[in-house]
């Protein structure tokens, strides 16, 4: 792991698997995008409104799955001040709020013809919602305070506390009475959704986190060189 | 293909759903491409340009 805390070995490694991952995140977008309009079946219920379903399960398996990335790294950068722990945090922030935003609009645009609105304060709307925030509020922070150990460690609080968030909305359509349906694939008793829908969806899912990664790395090199900029600027006296 | 796009009468959520996925994550990345190549520009110019 110490093996990358040099900036030159990481910037190397990661300009070498980045247009690896681009491609493989592309082929399997591609596949699942495929899958989902011409190969996946239309709901008896739903009719062809569940390919919504498509882009939405993935969106928010990413909302969840990018916070728990940001708060090992937070707890790595915490803990054993790895630096670039808190340079990935820092750089999964804003691609955690976009899937959570993607989530939210396309939930609330198959919320419209299915339950008849766009929108209700129920738990897993709200907790979801809640995440969002959280994930704003993480990055006005880092921008908040100039100085990156400092930033890193109160984003890094702020981060861990709202872990909370994340059983919260994993839990809240078996807690409360809500509009949203219980899980349907991560059950303990296995998935209860058909194998000619649930494979396109893993599909997509899988390709998420690839490009996940492949962001991520990217917004890592670019958040390390400016570091490095920042170093330069000062070394040169220019402030 | 009319039949294809209108989506049994849900074409609106679905193409809509769809856009705007798209247009938030490609936006994402379009940015982040940005800001690499930016800062990337700056360092070597303040380097010399023997960096990656």
């Amino acid at each position: 792991m110490w093996h990358y805390a040099n900036p030159k070995t990481f910037l190397d490694t990661a300009s070498r698997f980045e247009p690896w991952l681009w491609g493989l995140a592309s082929f399997l977008i591609a596949g699942g995008l495929y899958a989902a309009f011409f190969l996946a079946p239309i709901d008896y219920q739903q009719k062809d409104s569940v390919r919504i379903m498509y882009v939405h399960v993935p969106s928010a398996w990413m909302s969840m799955f990018i916070y728990g990335v940001m708060a090992v790294a937070s707890i790595v950068g915490f803990a054993f001040k790895h630096p670039l722990a808190d340079v990935a945090a820092k750089a999964a922030a804003p691609i955690g709020a976009a899937f959570t935003f993607v989530c939210l609009v396309t939930g609330s645009l198959w919320g419209r013809p299915m339950w008849g609105t766009y929108w209700e304060w129920d738990a897993r709307i709200t907790s979801v919602f809640v995440l969002f925030l959280l994930y704003l509020g993480y990055i006005a922070l880092w921008r908040a305070i100039e100085d990156p150990t400092r930033a890193a460690k109160a984003a890094a609080i702020l981060c861990l506390v709202g872990v909370i968030n994340i059983p919260i909305i994993r839990f809240s359509v078996d807690w409360w009475n809500t509009l949203h349906q219980p899980a349907s694939v991560f059950r303990l008793d296995g998935p209860t959704i058909h194998p000619s829908m649930l494979w396109p969806l893993l599909v997509m899912g899988l390709g998420f986190t690839v490009l996940s990664f492949a962001l991520l790395l990217l917004r890592m090199r670019t958040e390390v060189l400016e570091r490095r900029l920042r170093a330069l600027r000062l070394r040169a006296g220019g402030g | 293909m009319a039949e294809f796009f209108a989506m049994g009468g849900y074409g609106f959520y679905v193409w809509t759903s769809y856009g705007l996925a798209a247009a938030v994550i490609l936006g994402l990345i379009g940015l982040s491409a940005r800001a690499l190549a930016r800062v990337r520009a700056e360092v070597k110019a303040l380097e010399g340009g023997d960096n990656p």
